[in-house]
C-alpha cells in the first residue's frame, strides 16, 4: 500500500543511467496519458456520453456495445462515463491535496532550511509528530470525525502530505543556502524575503515540482483506498476507488467492472510516477553538478 | 550504548505525549458530539445535557485531556458504548491476527525481494535486471486494494485454490489458518517487495565493487556463496532500515487487507468502529496504533545502532 511516505533517497546508479538516456519514449507516453485523462475529465460534460448516474435496470452488467462502449455496471449505469466522471474526483483530490502540501510544506521547509535555529527544530519536531501516525490511520480517523466529503478528504490528505514536502524543501534549501549566488546576494545586502523568493524559490521549485507529481500518484492511491473502503467520497459520486469497491461485489459475474477502473487508475498512477521520477532524477540538487 | 538508549528513550516521551494530544484533539475538537451519537433517536436537550455532565463533556478541554490521560496511563482506555467491550479487550483480542498478517507479509516480501535483488545485482544492466527493475517500478504503482482484487479473482474465483475471505485462529487449525492468511499476506508482500528490491539491488551493486569481493572470487569461492553470504552481509543495515520504514505502510495496508479479506484484526476493528461511529473504540485504537508505531520505530532505531556502532557514537 502506498502511503504518504515517499522515499527521498535516490538511486544514484539508476539516476545516472536514466539521465544518460534523457527523457525517453516512456516519458512521453506517460505525459500523453496524463494529458488525455485530464482532457476527458475536463470535457466530460461536453463529450457525447450517457449520464453516469442514469440507471437502466434492463441493461444490468451489459457487455461492450456501441451504445455502452465499456458495458454497464450492476445498476445499469454506463461504465465508460462512470470511469470518466470518476477521473474527475480522483484528479481533483489527487491534484488539490498535494497543492496544499506543496504550499504549506514548501514554505515551512524553506523557512526552516534558511533561518535554521529554534524555528527549524520546532517545524521538524511538529512534523515528526504528524509522521508518528501511520498516515492511512490518521486519514481514516480524521475523515471519520469531519464527515465524508470531497473538500474534507482533500484537506486531510493535503495536511498529511505536508511533512514530506517540508522535508524535500528543507533539504534543497539547506544545500542551496550555502551556494555562491546566495552568499553573493547576502553580500549585496538583499533582504531575507528577496533571497527566499528570488534566489532560493526558483531553485527549490524544481525538486518540489518533481516531488509534487509523485505526491499526486500517492494521493490518488490513498483516495482510492479510502473510497474503496467506503470511507472516501460519499455515494452517489463515483471515484475510481469506489467503482473498484462496487465491482468487487460482482467479481464472479463481471470481473471487468472492477478491472476497468483499476486499469484506469493503474495507468494514471504509473504515468505520474514515471514523469515525477524522471524529473526528480533530472532536478535533484545533490547531483546538480555545475 | 547505554547513553544512546537513554537519549533515544527520553525523546520518546515528548513524542508519545504529542501523539496522545493529537489523538485527543482529533476526537474532541472535531465536530460530532459524543452524547448525541450515543443517545441517537432519544436525544432531547435534557438527555444530552445530563449525559454530557455524566461523561464530563461539559468540563474545559484541558481538564478532560488530563482526566483521559490519567485513565489511559492506568490502562483504562474506555469502553465501547455499543458492545460494552473495553478498548483493551477489543485490541488484545485482535492484535494476534494483525501481527501474524504483518509478519507473514514481511517474510514473503523478503523471500521475493532478496533473491531478485541479488540476481539483478549479479548481472546488473542485463536483460533480467532491466526487466525486473521495470517490473518493480510498475508494481509500485499498484495499490494494495488492486492487487487484493487481482489475487482474489485469480486464486479464489478462477482457480478456486484459496478462500477469498474468512479466518480460523492459528490455535484451532494451523493449516486452515495459513490457507486463510495466504492471500492477505501475499497482497501486502506484493506492495512491499519492489521497495526492498530496488534499494537492496543498488546497495549490492556498490558492494560487489569492493576489494574483498574480488579477493573472495580470487580465492575461488562459489559465486552463490559470495553473493548470498559475503555481499549480503553489509546490506543487513539497509534491510533493517527498509523494514522499519515499511512498518507504517504495513499497518496502513493491513487496514485495507483485513477489511477486504474479512480478517478480524485491528484494522477491521478500526474500520468497523468508524462505520458504527463507535468513537471510544476509534480513539483508543488510534492512540494504541500511534503509540505502537512510535515504539516500533524506537526498536528499529535500537537495532540499527546495535548493527552499526557509528550511529551510537554520533558519526553517521
Amino acid at each position: 500500500m502506498a502511503t504518504l511516505e515517499l522515499s527521498i533517497d535516490q538511486d544514484v546508479v539508476e539516476a545516472s543511467e536514466r539521465r544518460g538516456r534523457r527523457l525517453g519514449l516512456l516519458f512521453w507516453i506517460a505525459i500523453s496519458w496524463v494529458i488525455f485523462v485530464f482532457a476527458v475529465a475536463i470535457f466530460a460534460d461536453v463529450l457525447p456520453l450517457p449520464s453516469p448516474t442514469d440507471m437502466d435496470m434492463l441493461e444490468k452488467r451489459a457487455p461492450f456495445s456501441f451504445v455502452h462502449w465499456l458495458g454497464t455496471d450492476g445498476l445499469g449505469r454506463d461504465e465508460l462515463s462512470r470511469v470518466i466522471y470518476g477521473a474527475r474526483i480522483s484528479l481533483v483530490v489527487g491534484i488539490c491535496a498535494p497543492i496544499i502540501g506543496l504550499t504549506l510544506g514548501g514554505a515551512l521547509g524553506m523557512l526552516a532550511g534558511y533561518f535554521r535555529g529554534r524555528f527549524e527544530s520546532l517545524v521538524v519536531g511538529s512534523m515528526d509528530v504528524l509522521l508518528a501516525f501511520p498516515p492511512l490511520i490518521l486519514a481514516l480517523a480524521v475523515t471519520a470525525y469531519l464527515g465524508q466529503s470531497i473538500p474534507n478528504l482533500t484537506f486531510v490528505l493535503g495536511l498529511l502530505s505536508v511533512p514530506a514536502f517540508m522535508r524535500v524543501a528543507r533539504a534543497a534549501t539547506l544545500t542551496l543556502a550555502r551556494r555562491e549566488f546566495v552568499i553573493a546576494a547576502q553580500a549585496l545586502g538583499a533582504t531575507h524575503a528577496r533571497i527566499l523568493l528570488r534566489e532560493l524559490l526558483p531553485n527549490v521549485m524544481l525538486p518540489l515540482f518533481a516531488f509534487f507529481l509523485l505526491g499526486v500518484a500517492v494521493i490518488i492511491v490513498v483516495e482510492g483506498a479510502l473510497s474503496f473502503l467506503g470511507l472516501g467520497v460519499p455515494p452517489p459520486i463515483s471515484s475510481w476507488g469506489s467503482m473498484i469497491g462496487e465491482g468487487r461485489q460482482s467479481l464472479e459475474m463481471a470481473p471487468r467492472l472492477a478491472f476497468i477502473p483499476a486499469i484506469a487508475m493503474f495507468l494514471t498512477v504509473l504515468s505520474f510516477n514515471l514523469v515525477g521520477d524522471t524529473l526528480r532524477a533530472l532536478t535533484d540538487p545533490r547531483q546538480g553538478a555545475l | 550504548m547505554l547513553l544512546f538508549v537513554a537519549r533515544k528513550f527520553l525523546y520518546l516521551i515528548p513524542v508519545l505525549i504529542a501523539v496522545s494530544l493529537l489523538t485527543f484533539c482529533i476526537a474532541s475538537l472535531l465536530p460530532g458530539d459524543l452524547a448525541y451519537t450515543i443517545l441517537g433517536d432519544q436525544a432531547t436537550p435534557e438527555n444530552v445535557a445530563a449525559l454530557r455532565h455524566d461523561m464530563g463533556l461539559d468540563q474545559p478541554i484541558w481538564v478532560r485531556y488530563f482526566g483521559w490521560l490519567g485513565h489511559v496511563l492506568q490502562g483504562d482506555f474506555g469502553r465501547s458504548f455499543r458492545t460494552g467491550q473495553t478498548v483493551l479487550q477489543a485490541v488484545t483480542e485482535r492484535l494476534p491476527v494483525s501481527f501474524e498478517l504483518m509478519i507473514l507479509a514481511e517474510i514473503m516480501c523478503l523471500v521475493i525481494g532478496i533473491p531478485l535483488a541479488i540476481i539483478c545485482a549479479a548481472r546488473s544492466g542485463g536483460v533480467f535486471d532491466r526487466f525486473m527493475t521495470g517490473a518493480a517500478f510498475g508494481m509500485l504503482s499498484v495499490p494494495t486494494f488492486l492487487s487484493a482484487i487481482l489475487l482474489i479473482y485469480l486464486f479464489a474465483v478462477e482457480l478456486r485454490w484459496l478462500p477469498a475471505t474468512g479466518y480460523v485462529p492459528f490455535g484451532e487449525d494451523p493449516a486452515a489458518n495459513l490457507r486463510f492468511m495466504m492471500l492477505p499476506a501475499l497482497t501486502l508482500a506484493l506492495a512491499e517487495w519492489p521497495g526492498i528490491m530496488r534499494v537492496l539491488r543498488s546497495d549490492m551493486i556498490a558492494t560487489l565493487q569492493e576489494d574483498y569481493i574480488a579477493l573472495a572470487k580470487a580465492k575461488g569461492l562459489k559465486a552463490s556463496r559470495i553473493l548470498f553470504v559475503h555481499a549480503l552481509k553489509p546490506s543487513s543495515l539497509t534491510l533493517v532500515t527498509i523494514t522499519g520504514i515499511n512498518i507504517g505502510r504495513l499497518i496502513g495496508g493491513a487496514v485495507i487487507v483485513e477489511t477486504i479479506f474479512a480478517l478480524p484484526g485491528i484494522g477491521r476493528l478500526l474500520v468497523g468502529a468508524i462505520g458504527t461511529r463507535d468513537l471510544i473504540i476509534l480513539q483508543g485504537v488510534v492512540l494504541l496504533v500511534g503509540a505502537g508505531f512510535v515504539l516500533m520505530n524506537f526498536i528499529v532505531d535500537m537495532l540499527y545502532a546495535t548493527l552499526d556502532p557509528r550511529i551510537r557514537h554520533g558519526h553517521a
